[in-house]
């Protein structure tokens, strides 16, 4: 027996011994999906470097790992956790924690939110408006070639739903803290539902932070409707430990006039891969993907776009940018497909990444597959290390090496970060980004984890 | 203040300098003329610090220190400053933070404490008045999308902010129509006191009837082949290039 099938028969084992817990706490309808999911992950089983958009990535050594898969966090858990302190918290903004992938069970929805929207737990969510969760659940998380969705699907058994109600607008943001802890190796799974109703406007923060040092895997979900004419932004900050892989798949439907930003700013985590789905399914949509990676040591980041035209009339946009040091890898695989129907689109992609040393190593690779024969589309990859005349530029008025060094990275960087469309939260990126550049990321200053860095 | 002795230097293997002696007093602006590839600019970047080609032969003695041992950004806080003949554009990097660190690094070297954001601005407000640079361009990223003008501009007013001891204008004037020419040479001689010096690096005289230089040099083939008072600029722009040369040595100046 293959590695392959020995993978697959583990999960299908843990599924069998575990579906009557999983099912006990989550909900009918989401249950209702779990067994031909598995099938299809039987199908599928975990990507390999075989399947094209993960040529770059190697998931085995993380799959093939003992970890305490199931787990659902009691009351004391949760107390712990809110005693956390994200980098970016201060801001104002409606703040939801969940611990381990699993939102507190607040019977009801976040406090002190506006009226018209409702923040919380998918399974609560799934009675409290089964005509909604139904309509939406499912039905965007669709890759016929990833077995990672369909295994999400199975075993996942709650996460976060967020629902915003026809015409309502959000200024400050919805924040989900995103913490892993335990004291055994744990794989975590979650499923979150956004719907983002016609005309109305959403922006969402998620930062992702492991509290112990353990081995953490977390393969987790998001389906996220945008009605006609709504808004929707959702900016996410990796910052976890070496020891932390995630695995995060972003399905965005956007219907006619919408506008959605996805953004992903890498700061820390041993294995990163955002898989980020925009479906331009409307006329006259507009979608803007974004991403800023700044690793170093053995860390891995990959980030996977695909941008879906599926209608006239309709834009996009693609900006990653990263800075590779020490032995960092990083890939970047960007798809843009343009369906025979969507004439008049402007599809836009841009890749740049500096590598600091000579180990570090970048893959990145456009993938255009355009049906319709009136669109202008456009794509651009850079691999390369500081602008030495630049270098040279900044010492000649005194400024130091090191110091020009940072200069010129947080330039580099400053350019996914001026796009971030809250003014608080572009002040904080930019003072977590450049501590991360200074490597003084004060993550280790406030941790209680005793790792040794 | 500065003494260069039979400096020789290589280019991927190529001499571009072939021995070049020079001598700046405090209080002195040279002018350094010649034609393209004369190795002009060669020299002000290897005044400046830039890590390139090979230095061969020779010395360079600035205020008693041997310059050919320190980094770039020591000489700059030692006081020497090169005004690039095609500034470097930095996207990202706003001006206002560029110059606040290194008019702070300039401090700290000094033994001064940091500017204060407050006084910082006023110290901006008043040289930027200097230059005539408008506003607007001190909020953006370093050069971005300035206009040749403007980058020249741009490097007067950091020579202002830094006010260096030694400096070396690359070609300050190429790219500048006469109105933008006036107003560089006007910040060039309003920053003149006795106790600092300038090099001026041009193709042309016409800069040079604005700055008055003290001593003209023309540098050529990588040798200094005539050294004269302000004359010599005069003469250049009448004869051109072509009778240093041909090695013609008949006419006589100074």
């Amino acid at each position: 027996m293959d590695k392959k099938t020995q993978t697959i028969k583990r999960f299908s084992k843990l599924f069998t011994d575990n579906s009557s817990r999983i099912e006990n706490n989550s909900a009918g309808l989401i249950n209702s999906y779990r067994g031909d999911a598995m099938k299809q992950f039987v199908e599928l089983g975990i990507p390999d470097r075989k399947n094209e958009s993960y040529r770059y990535t190697n998931l085995d050594p993380w799959f093939n790992a003992d970890y305490k898969s199931y787990f659902v966090p009691g009351e004391e858990d949760f107390k712990a956790a809110e005693n956390f302190e994200c980098e970016v918290a201060d801001l104002n903004s409606y703040d939801l924690v969940l611990l381990n992938g699993i939102p507190p069970r607040y019977n009801g929805t976040l406090d002190g939110l506006p009226e018209g929207i409702w923040v919380g737990s998918l399974v609560e969510a799934a009675e409290k408006y089964p005509d909604l969760v139904a309509r939406h659940y499912g039905r965007y998380a669709q890759n016929g070639k990833d077995g990672l969705i369909p295994l999400n699907t199975a075993l996942a058994s709650d996460g976060i739903f967020v629902y915003i109600e026809r015409g309502v607008t959000l200024t400050n943001p919805v924040q989900i803290i995103n913490l892993v802890h335990s004291d055994r190796d744990m794989f975590v799974q979650h499923r979150n539902l956004i719907v983002v109703e016609d005309e109305a406007k959403l922006p969402m923060i998620v930062c992702d932070h492991a509290l112990s040092p353990q081995k953490f895997l977390t393969n987790a979900v998001t389906e996220v409707y945008v009605g006609e004419n709504a808004h929707f932004d959702i900016l996410r900050v990796q910052n976890e430990h070496n020891n932390a892989a995630k695995l995060t798949h972003t399905f965005i439907h956007q219907e006619k006039n919408s506008y959605a930003v996805s953004n992903n700013i890498t700061l820390h985590g041993g294995l990163i891969r955002n898989s980020t789905y925009h479906r331009l399914n409307g006329e006259g949509a507009g979608s803007n993907a974004l991403g800023l990676y700044l690793t170093d040591r053995w860390q891995h980041v990959d980030n996977f776009v695909s941008i879906d035209h599926a209608s006239p009339n309709c834009t996009s946009n693609q900006l990653f940018k990263g800075v590779l040091d020490d032995f960092a890898t990083g890939a970047f695989n960007g798809r843009i497909l343009v369906n025979r129907e969507a004439q008049k689109t402007l599809a836009y992609q841009k890749n740049n990444t500096i590598l600091l040393t000579d180990d570090a190593r970048m893959d990145t690779k456009p993938q255009l597959e355009i049906y319709a024969d009136d669109v202008k589309c456009s794509h651009g990859a850079t691999v390369g290390q500081l602008d030495e005349d630049a270098m040279f530029y900044l010492r000649s008025r005194g400024i130091n090496k090191d110091e020009a060094r940072l200069m010129l990275m947080f330039g580099f960087a400053r350019e996914v970060i001026e796009k971030i469309s809250t003014e608080a939260l572009k002040i904080r990126i930019d003072d977590l980004v450049l501590k991360r550049l200074r490597g003084e990321l004060s993550r280790c200053a406030t941790c209680s984890i005793n790792c040794d860095k | 203040m500065l003494q260069i002795e039979n400096l020789k230097v290589e280019i991927e293997g190529r001499e571009i300098l072939k021995g070049i002696t020079l001598s700046v007093k405090k209080g002195e602006i040279h002018a350094i003329m010649g034609p393209n590839g004369s190795g002009k600019s060669t020299l002000a970047s290897v005044l400046a610090g830039k890590n390139f080609g090979e230095i061969t032969g020779g010395k360079i003695t600035y205020m008693g220190r041997n310059l050919l041992e320190m980094e770039a950004e020591d000489r700059a806080k030692e006081g020497i400053f090169l005004g690039f003949q095609y500034p470097i554009e930095i996207p990202g990097v706003s001006m206002v933070n560029f110059m606040k660190t290194a008019v702070n690094e300039h401090r700290k070297y000094r033994g001064e404490e940091p500017l204060s954001s407050s006084d910082f601005l006023k110290l901006m407000r008043e040289k930027k008045e200097l230059v005539k640079i408008e506003s607007g361009l001190t909020n953006r990223s370093v050069n971005e999308g300035f206009s040749g003008g403007e980058k020249k501009r741009n490097e007067i007013f950091q020579m202002a902010m830094l006010e260096p001891k030694l400096a070396i204008l690359d070609e300050t004037d190429s790219g500048l129509d006469i109105d933008a020419l006036k107003i560089v040479a006007n910040g060039v001689n309003e920053l003149k006191t006795p106790e600092n010096a300038a090099i001026v690096i041009t193709h042309y005289q016409r800069l040079l009837d604005y700055i008055i230089p003290d001593v003209v040099h023309v540098l050529y083939d990588g040798r200094i082949v005539k050294t004269g008072g302000k004359d010599l600029a005069v003469e250049l722009e009448k004869l051109g290039y072509d009778w240093i040369k041909k090695g013609d040595d008949t006419v006589k100046y100074g």
